[in-house]
């Protein structure tokens, strides 16, 4: 009886099994947004834009629905390279070093690199040249970026990298850079959402998007090429690109070549393998060795700035904290959970583009303040509770000796409390140090990005990562040892 | 100032439980007075009175600036006995550094601990950093000397030693007031006692009197009990 009651299901079972095509998993950053890859507004957990319609079609014809993976666009490669996905596309753009690491398709859309700048320098700040000395914002690890480092070279501008492609357009209008180098989809986008900005049309270079997959994945990439060449030929293509609004003549004179090149073109060239990305780590060192120093150095004079202030307003906040009276302990408590209790990340948003509006604030000194004061409330802990633990007899003592209060805290509580707090505060330099990688966030290039950007551009993290490893210990162990130094120097004085 | 003690009615609360219960108290230059009396009767929290550690609820006083050694010294740990004991003299009388250290080594000298004034308190012995806390709290010159359980952290001979020190202290014109458990240590060197039970004053006179021919039976039965603990140790 049992047995005949399952066999049906097994049947029915390995008849959808048969049919359901496992789904094509998708990669891309819906933090890019429209036209591209966005949630919509109405109902977050659906994507919108012309990569998810070309995502969608493609898995159509492939008989699979389609599964949308959310990966940060700095990422894509390395996860397609991991299997993350099956293929991705997100504006990705087509590049030498990419086809040498993943498998790529054939373009199926042509872009301009454009300069935007405000409205009142549109004849001033027509082109890269006319730039010298000013900030040009853009977004990381992307080709208008490499073309904004040979500037910095050729026209003596500065590069500024973000990692989306909405705040370099709202720094722009809020002065904090003097141009925007980013492909037209952006811009024109940027320009819609903005008033007060303009765009000069010609092209400073040009380039295309494609989609990528793993280097194993060769037949699906041919499978992805045959349908864009199908899609580029009936009028898909086309027709998305027209809703999106993005349509035009570039990209039917791309179609024209790809259609003509016909088979193997220079997107068929072989992904090299895995193993040949160590020996371009060990080629590309030179060129990105001076950067990383220099970024190491910026991490280290950021973390002692802010380790500086975190300890001034640390030892204010303990203060304040055991001596205030109710209602400045009250505020400073508020303060100390506040701090504590929200992610730094957050703080520095706050600080750098949430404050925008009140007070513009360079991005070093936002960064500044953001760990700063995040910190701060930490020291203070660590200081109130060292001030804690001096024994009360001895403030008696003190006090019976004729001393003042600030004379007892000057020469007896705090010389004890700051032996007391060296260890955990140097623990707290390590973590900050480490921290400090947050602020590339607000478009300070510190080793961690700096890194990020050598192993993005050179498609592997292995060497970077080491190199990276090895800068953040040689600056965080001599400090470890010089407290336990001090601290063995002390153990006779204290406990 | 005068070096003259004199309290009259002393009380203090903690919540509703009285701690002292109206304490009259005379101490003049020259006098060693031991408070004696069991745990809880109130001795420690008159001391912490008298050096101004603790208000009172009502009392009438005559008190000079006082001077104050605790049970556990409390010397400051961050620094060397020299800096311990010029600490205030410098800080607070503004003497300059070089006056200072010429009178606390005096004062280290004269306790016996002179060679030990590079030291740290953690390196000193229970007997030296005792000396050392009184040498502090009489580098400020103090009319009076509070002392708390002087005697709880000595040997027999140490013990001697400090008693010979505080007689000498008193004979130079001071005013000693110190608490105690041990009535051999008060019997040879107080010049007199208070006996305390339940925040008041139960027997007072001549130490050797006292605790000789106690009239008070909260005398007898505190002295009972000071001499089983001997026995037991």
């Amino acid at each position: 009886m049992i047995r005949l009651a399952i066999v049906p299901w097994l049947l029915a079972l390995t008849a959808t099994s048969a049919l359901a095509q496992p789904p094509l998993r998708w990669g891309g950053d819906s933090e890019g947004g429209a036209p591209f890859v966005e949630a919509d507004p109405t109902d977050p957990a659906r994507m919108l834009g012309f990569d998810v319609e070309i995502a969608e079609h493609i898995a159509s014809e492939l008989g699979r629905p389609a599964e949308f993976v959310q990966i940060a666009y700095s990422s894509l490669d390395q996860s397609a390279r991991r299997g993350d996905f099956d293929i991705g596309l997100s504006g990705i753009e087509d590049s030498p070093g990419r086809r040498a690491s993943v498998a790529a398709s054939v373009p199926y859309y042509e872009f301009r690199e454009v300069i935007t700048v405000r409205e009142g320098d549109r004849d001033r700040f027509t082109s890269l040249a006319d730039l010298r000395g000013r900030r040009v914002a853009t977004l990381g690890g992307t080709m208008a970026y490499d073309i904004l480092l040979q500037a910095e070279r050729d026209h003596g501008v500065t590069a500024v990298s973000y990692d989306d492609d909405v705040h370099p357009y709202s720094d722009l209008l809020l002065g904090r850079v003097d141009a925007v180098l980013l492909d037209h989809v952006l811009a024109e986008r940027a320009m819609r959402r903005n008033a007060g900005l303009v765009t000069h049309a010609d092209a400073v270079a040009v380039g295309h998007y494609i989609i990528i997959a793993s280097p194993e994945q060769a037949a699906l990439r041919d499978q992805v090429d045959e349908i864009l060449r199908a899609a580029m030929r009936d009028g898909t293509l086309e027709r998305i690109f027209r809703k999106w609004d993005c349509w035009n003549d570039d990209q039917s004179a791309l179609y024209g070549r790809v259609l003509a090149s016909n088979g193997t073109g220079p997107s068929s060239a072989p992904a090299s393998a895995p193993l040949g990305s160590v020996a371009r780590a060990w080629e590309a060192l030179p060129r990105y060795l001076p950067s990383l120093l220099k970024a190491a150095a910026l991490t280290l004079v950021l973390s002692c700035a802010a380790m500086l202030l975190a300890v001034v307003l640390g030892v204010a906040i303990a203060t304040g904290r055991v001596y205030g009276d109710p209602v400045t302990r009250a505020a400073l408590t508020v303060y100390v959970e506040v701090m504590r209790g929200t992610p730094v990340l957050l703080q520095l948003f706050v600080i750098y583009y949430g404050l925008a509006g009140v007070v513009r604030l360079p991005a070093f000194i936002a960064a500044l303040l953001g760990l700063g004061l995040n910190y701060a409330a930490y020291e203070s802990e660590i200081y109130r509770s060292a001030l804690e633990a001096v024994p009360r007899g001895q403030l008696e003592a003190a006090r019976i000796l004729g001393l003042t209060r600030v004379q007892t805290l000057r020469l007896v509580r705090a010389p004890q409390a700051f032996r007391l707090a060296l260890a955990p505060m140097t623990n707290d330099f390590v973590a900050l140090l480490k921290d400090s990688s947050l602020v590339s966030v607000l478009t300070v290039v510190e080793l961690t990005k700096q890194t990020q950007i050598f192993a993005t551009n050179i498609g592997s993290w292995l060497l970077p990562g080491i190199l990276c490893a090895v800068l953040y210990l040689a600056m965080s162990l001599p400090l470890s040892h010089l407290a336990r130094k001090l601290e063995d120097r002390w153990k006779v004085a204290t406990s | 100032m005068s070096a003259t003690l004199r309290v009259r009615g002393l009380r203090l609360w903690r919540g509703d439980r009285p701690i002292l219960a109206g304490i009259d108290l005379d101490a003049a230059p020259g006098e060693v007075v031991a408070l004696m009396g069991l745990s809880g009767s109130g001795k420690t929290t008159i001391l912490r009175v008298l050096a101004g550690l603790e208000r009172a609820d009502a009392w009438e006083i005559t008190v000079p600036k006082a001077g104050m050694v605790f049970q556990f010294h409390y010397l400051f740990e961050h620094l060397t006995a020299m800096e311990n004991v010029c600490l205030a003299p410098v800080h607070v009388q503004h003497l300059t550094r070089a006056q200072a250290e010429t009178r606390a080594q005096a004062l280290l000298d004269d306790l016996g601990v002179g060679h030990r004034a590079g030291a740290l308190p953690r390196e000193l012995s229970g007997g030296e950093a005792q000396r050392v806390a009184i040498a502090r709290a009489l580098a400020v010159d103090p009319p009076l000397l509070l002392l708390d359980e002087p005697t709880a952290s000595l040997d027999p001979a140490r013990r001697n030693d400090l008693g010979d020190a505080l007689k000498a202290l008193a004979a130079s014109g001071r005013t000693l007031l110190l608490t105690s458990h041990d009535d051999d240590f008060v019997r040879d060197f107080a010049t007199r006692v208070v006996i305390l039970a339940d925040g008041r004053v139960v027997e007072e006179g001549d130490a050797r009197r006292v605790l000789e021919d106690a009239h008070h039976e909260e005398t007898r039965r505190l002295l009972q009990v000071e001499r089983q603990r001997k026995v037991n140790r």
